[in-house]
């Protein structure tokens, strides 16, 4: 089959908002809304103005060719009287202070002799190797603090605006400064309102020497931006070990540090071409070691929208290394309890993929399937939106493939107890591409999905749901009249059939009972009375009045229904309320990024 | 969903009643019973005729490891079954849930464990899916593959193993993928003792490969089976080539491997001489205790006390107590809770002749920093050994130089300090006498007993059978008795229920003669409370009192009590009623019975509510049999055999059906004049489900 789209989206597109994966849900009730804090409140993905060689048939949705970025705070602060006033929420990895720490002021850079600036710079990041303590006492060393800053700031600018600072004899420095500032072991997390962090909505511990610790990253990201930085030097002093220890840090509490830490490594993977296949590898560890060993990683979020960048990058055909990767850990990473940290920026990585090669669809739905929630329902939400993302983009000939395991699973989630799993799966019904896929399959779909949604229409706790499931009922008579009055017919006969077998086993059970009766010990073990035969309790076979009344109930109902669905509005919700930190709030907000979307990473052929 | 109603039930409608599944799978299954039953006489003709629809394809009989199969295969081979359904659980078929009766196809799966469990398993059978179980994702799966596998290889005779298990083990640990890699490392020991030499040279190999493996995950997996490898292997390959590994991967990259060499360290120490130790080993452990990661420091701190018996006296005073000494005053909290929690072990593990020095000279002043630490975990840590110290160091030392930290302790700001240290008492008590610290102590006690914290409440409590033993009964009804009356009216309910048992215990303590003057009358005057949880409190109490209390208080200060509040209002309490008769009926004599219970249940029996119905009729059948059994005293048992009823509060679950299918699976005690009913059953239902 051709390709319908550009392989890979053209970068000079603007950036588009991340597309919603949460739909939004419509019960006024204080429990809607999901822990879905990724995802922008913005209603309904727009449309893509399709490309125009598309055949009319198919209105599949493009996806964004930048991954979803991560929020820089998990928690939406409601504001009010939540936010108190606490201590200062910081801790700092043990840095080795250093024993001199008096600093001299040098000369600026800009007023000595151009000849003399190459042999100051090195000078000033030599100075700034030097590590103050901001935790067990933040007051101390003030003066020579200050003098770092300074000294950083002003190196930010120099390598900004000046050309040709960045010479050989700079490298080895600039790479030394930044190690020796930042490579450290992080501390354990520490979490005073809670035993153990949860990620998904504790407030994170910042890193106290944050102030020194921005200027360096900052300094470096420029280091790397430079114009006149060349790899080919700089691959003597940013290698492999560089690079782990890089990684490491991606464990760290503090959101704008995991920011700074995402853009620098995306900028060293466009940038080194040897260390590429050594990078994935490494982040694959992590991964690994998350899913298999500690559920626990601050950075997965962000590792995922490098990723999911990289991905974007791919040539075509894939490499066999790239698909093993989906399969054998972008699936996996769907298992893990904290999935709401990162789940936009996985649906983004594996949309990418499908997007690239949609042989792959098979094996990616069997694998959601696979590691599908069993009672996390929130969870279940989230499979959904992706699952949707997915319908968004495949092939018909590839959904003609999965579609019977995948209609059984969404019969049950439309079957859910929780309301929002069986109205997340209903708003399928909303998505014309999916509508037009089970129209062309009808056959093979509706005797699946139609029992349960019978079954509830009558059954489900929920009102929202019921409107709902005769909005889905109504679209099925409309696609196929013919088909539809065959399934009710089937689901009545079922229903007798299961009837029948019901009674013989009460039976079955019964003669045992009595069987049991005549021995002596019966009294001793004597259960409650017995139960009144479930099977008496409908015996009525369908009639032709029946399907005609539930045709009625479907229009009437599903038209009450289609206004609902227009009113739909975001309800999030943090699992706690745990009161919020002004410090943080006010520290995560001040903090810019230094770019809000990742650009793809061509492969390299 | 399910259309089997027999399976419904078996999930849903009866707690702790088995059924099977569905009758057909239980008559047409008879031939395995009988199987089942005559095991010891199975033989190879049995087995063809049993199905075996999944495990052995290739068929045919294999004299290979005899044995193999019986015994400890035979666990190991129901593990493998289960854990294959979990996989396919996992792989979303819905495998065991639908059940047999379902669909007749598939009976045959079903039959299958019992196929196993009644049939003699070959090596052929168990060993195929094992491996393939030992490479899967899921770590638990694997896991107890290689459990499994483990179990398997002691039943092979020398030859078999070098035959099928080596083969097996080598396959796996040049397999692509880190997963059966990781599984490998955990089957070396098991075969290497009993391999021929040039068998035994490979496994080494291969085991070395293992700890230089490129994936981490791998290399965590040999690290942490490197002591266990260490000690099947003969003492110089040990010294020549378990020594060079520890000490790479004790210098790994990673810290995750890191800290897994230092566990091994243990392990590799007890095979070696003093003198290979200093060369050998003890640079490495030096390192490690210096680590610039904190997770491996912890782990010097949490193993030191292994390290210390490891390592013996020598090196301890040498090298470990000033590595020690470091770790108490490390800058990460995590290890200084680590190491103050070994301190005690650390004290009674030195040379009874030097031990008192060391401590007083060299580790006392470390503690003495500690008792103001910063950080609570480390303080509770402390607080939690620190008075296993006076046994040590004896009375005077105690006096002068613990008692003013256990005193400062016990005003800590961290309520956890505080229960650490009264939790403790004894210890003290047996060096010192309590009454040093009973000045100090009672208003700790307090301050605990009134903590807005409920968890902290409850924790007190716990001690409270201690604290009353070792204080007196004096002290204790002069100063606690008042705590322990004002938590029965507690408005959490666990605090209550913990303050019941509390009284049962007290009574076991000090006696019935006391429980008759300090605790009953006021017991009995809650009867009368405005308050329904209080009046409910009561009959808990009785329930709880009245076999410690004996027949004559029970009958005749309790019951009337109890029977009088058979005209309660409250739903609640009248069917608590019938539960307390049921319990207290055993310790009643007929006359009691006969005269003044059975028709306070008859009347329960006809109440409008249907939950005291149900109770009151439980009540009536029990002390029925009982009467019976009075009767007729053929044997007593002792306890009645109550159908599930005394321990748990709340009311039975409804069964499916029984109401005509409306409302919820599990109907609460719901009256709708008194909501707070509601949410109390809700509370109780909350708890004893958390107990559980």
């Amino acid at each position: 089959m051709p390709y319908r789209r550009s392989p890979s989206p053209c970068l000079d597109e603007p950036p588009k908002v991340a597309k919603c994966t949460a739909k939004p849900t419509s019960s006024g009730k204080d429990g809607g809304g999901e822990n879905t804090e990724e995802a922008q409140p913005q209603p309904q993905p727009q449309p893509q103005p399709q490309a125009q060689s598309q055949p009319p048939s198919s209105n599949k949705r493009p996806s964004n060719s930048t991954p979803p970025p991560t929020q820089l705070s998990k928690i939406k602060y409601s504001g009010g009287p939540q936010i108190v006033k606490k201590e200062r929420r910081q801790s700092s990895s043990r840095f080795n202070l250093s024993k001199n720490r008096e600093l001299q002021k040098l000369p600026a850079l800009k007023d000595s002799p151009t000849q003399e600036r190459e042999e100051l710079f090195i000078q000033k990041l030599r100075q700034c190797c030097v590590l103050f303590d901001f935790v067990s006492d933040p007051l101390s060393d003030l003066k020579f603090k200050e003098v770092k800053r300074a000294g950083l700031n002003e190196m930010v600018e120099y390598i900004t605006h000046s050309r040709d600072v960045v010479t050989e004899a700079i490298y080895p420095e600039a790479v030394t400064m930044f190690s020796v500032n930042l490579f450290r072991t992080l501390p354990p997390s520490s979490n005073p309102t809670g035993a153990e962090f949860d990620p998904e909505e504790d407030e994170p511990t910042l890193e106290a020497a944050w102030p020194h610790l921005q200027l360096v990253y900052e300094f470096f990201l420029r280091f790397l931006e430079s114009p006149d930085f060349q790899p080919n030097i700089a691959k003597k002093y940013i290698d492999q070990k560089f690079v782990l220890a890089l990684l490491d840090l991606f464990d760290s509490e503090d959101p704008r540090e995991r920011d700074f830490l995402k853009t620098i490594l995306h900028r060293i993977y466009g940038k080194f071409l040897g260390l590429r296949a050594y990078i994935r590898r490494q982040i694959n560890h992590i991964f690994y070691r998350f899913i298999y060993e500690t559920e626990h990683h601050n950075g997965i979020a962000e590792l995922l929208e490098i990723l999911g960048s990289i991905i974007n990058g791919f040539a075509l055909p894939l490499k066999e290394e790239h698909k093993m990767f989906l399969i054998r850990v972008l699936l996996p990473l769907h298992k893990v309890k904290s999935l709401s940290v990162y789940h936009p920026q996985l649906a983004y990585c594996v949309v990418q993929f499908l997007e690239k090669e949609s042989s792959l669809t098979e094996p990616v739905i069997v694998g959601l399937l696979k590691f599908w929630p069993k009672t996390h329902s929130p969870k279940e939400v989230m499979f959904l939106n992706e699952l949707e993302e997915i319908l968004d983009v495949i092939e018909p000939s590839e959904f003609s493939k999965v579609m019977e395991p995948l209609f059984r699973q969404l019969a049950k989630c439309v079957s859910s107890p929780h309301f929002q799993v069986a109205e997340r799966a209903l708003y399928y019904w909303n998505n014309e591409y999916i509508m037009s896929l089970i129209s062309d399959n009808a056959a093979r779909v509706l005797p699946i999905m139609f029992p349960a949604l019978y079954r509830n229409s009558k059954s489900h706790w929920n009102k929202t749901i019921h409107g709902l499931i005769y909005n889905a009922l109504k679209l099925f008579m409309e696609m196929n009249q013919k088909l539809f009055d065959d399934c009710t017919q089937q689901y009545k006969a079922e229903k007798q059939k299961g009837r029948f077998r019901m009674k013989e086993r009460e039976e079955m059970w019964q003669k045992i009972e009595e069987l049991a009766r005549l021995n002596p010990q019966y009294p001793m073990f004597r259960a409650p009375p017995p139960l009144p035969p479930v099977y008496s309790m409908e015996t009525e076979t369908p009639t032709a009045e029946d399907i005609q009344l539930l045709k009625r109930t479907v229009e009437t109902e599903a038209v009450q229904m289609l206004k609902d669905i227009k009113k739909e509005k975001v309800l999030l919700r943090r699992k706690s309320e745990l009161p919020q930190d002004v410090y943080t709030i006010k520290a995560l907000e001040a903090h810019k990024r230094a770019e809000e979307f990742l650009t793809a990473s061509q492969e390299a052929l | 969903m399910n259309p089997c109603p027999c399976f419904f039930r078996l999930g849903k409608g009866r707690r702790g009643s088995i059924r099977f599944l569905s009758p057909p799978v239980f008559l047409s299954s008879d031939l395995q019973l009988l199987q089942w039953g005559s095991e010891g006489s199975l033989n190879h003709r049995d087995r063809n005729s049993t199905p075996q629809p999944l495990l052995n394809p290739r068929g045919g009989l294999l004299p290979c490891c005899p044995g193999a199969g019986r015994g400890r295969g035979l666990g190991a081979g129901r593990e493998a079954v289960t854990s294959s359904r979990r996989r396919k659980n996992m792989a979303g078929a819905s495998g065991l849930g639908t059940g047999p009766g379902a669909a007749g196809g598939d009976g045959d799966d079903s039959l299958y464990p019992i196929a196993v469990l009644i049939d003699e398993l070959r090596n052929e059978d168990v060993q195929p899916p094992l491996e393939n179980l030992a490479t899967v994702e899921e770590t638990v799966v694997r896991d107890k593959a290689v459990e499994s596998l483990r179990q398997i290889s002691q039943e092979h005779t020398p030859v078999a193993l070098e035959a099928y298990f080596v083969p097996l083990v080598k396959r796996l640990a040049s397999g692509d993928w880190f997963t059966s890699r990781t599984s490998a490392c955990g089957l070396f020991s098991v075969c290497y003792p009993r391999a021929s030499n040039a068998v035994k040279a490979e496994i080494r190999q291969q085991f070395r490969s293992l700890c230089s493996d490129d994936t981490p995950m791998v290399r965590r997996a040999a690290a942490s089976k490197l002591g266990e490898f260490a000690k099947v292997l003969e003492l110089d390959s040990v010294k020549s080539e378990i020594v060079p590994l520890f000490t790479n991967l004790a210098s790994d990259e990673q810290d995750s491997v890191r800290l897994l060499a230092v566990e091994a360290c243990v392990s590799i120490a007890q095979l070696l001489s003093q003198d290979d130790l200093e060369t050998l080993v003890m640079p490495t452990l030096r390192q490690a205790a210096e680590d610039k990661s904190w997770r491996v420091r912890y782990m010097v701190a949490d193993k030191f006390s292994e390290l210390q018996k490891a390592m013996g006296p020598k090196i301890t005073l040498n090298d470990l107590i000033p590595a020690f000494q470091n770790l108490l005053k490390d800058c990460e909290a995590e290890v200084r809770a680590a190491a103050a929690h070994k301190v005690k072990e650390l004290g009674e593990n030195l040379p009874i002749e030097d031990r008192e020095t060391i401590i007083m000279n060299q580790i006392l002043p470390y503690i003495k920093e500690l008792v103001s630490d910063t950080n609570q975990h480390v303080k509770s840590a402390l607080a939690s050994v620190i008075m296993g110290l006076s046994t040590i160091l004896g009375k005077e030392n105690t006096i002068e130089h613990l008692l003013p930290l256990f005193l400062a302790q016990l005003k800590d700001e961290c309520p956890e300090v505080r229960l650490n240290i009264i939790s403790n008492l004894d210890c003290v008590n047996e060096v010192i006498g309590i009454r040093q610290l009973s000045q100090s102590l009672l208003p700790a006690i307090v301050e605990l007993a009134e903590d807005a914290k409920w968890r902290v409440r409850l924790a007190i409590i716990e001690y409270m059978p201690l604290l009353a033993g070792q204080l007196g009964v004096e002290f204790f009804d002069e100063k606690l008795n008042s705590l322990c009356m004002a938590w029965l009216v507690d408005h959490v309910y666990a605090i209550r229920e913990a303050a019941t048992n509390n009284l049962m215990k007290l009574v076991q303590k000090f006696g019935t003669e006391w429980a008759q003057n300090t605790i009953v009358p006021k017991v009995l005057v809650m009867a009368n409370d405005p308050n329904y949880l209080h009046r409910m409190t009561t009959l808990f109490c009785i329930n709880a009192l009245s076999e410690a209390c004996g027949q004559e208080i029970t009958t005749k200060q309790m019951l009337p009590i109890v029977l009088k509040m058979a005209g309660d209002q409250v739903a609640n309490v009248r069917f608590n009623v019938a539960k307390s008769l049921q319990k207290i009926g055993p310790i009643l004599d007929t006359n009691a019975l006969q005269g003044e219970v059975k028709p306070v249940l008859q009347k329960l029996g006809q109440d409008e509510d249907m939950d005291v119905k149900y109770f009151a009729q439980e009540a009536i059948s029990v002390v029925a049999q009982r009467l019976r059994k009075l009767d007729f005293p053929v044997k007593d048992s002792g306890e009645p055999s109550v159908p599930r009823a005394d321990k748990n509060h709340f009311p039975r679950p409804r069964v499916p059906g029984e109401d005509t299918g409306k409302g919820p699976v599990y109907p609460l005690h719901g009256d709708t004049r008194d909501t707070l009913a509601q949410l109390e059953i809700a509370e109780l239902v909350h708890f004893s489900q958390s107990r559980d």
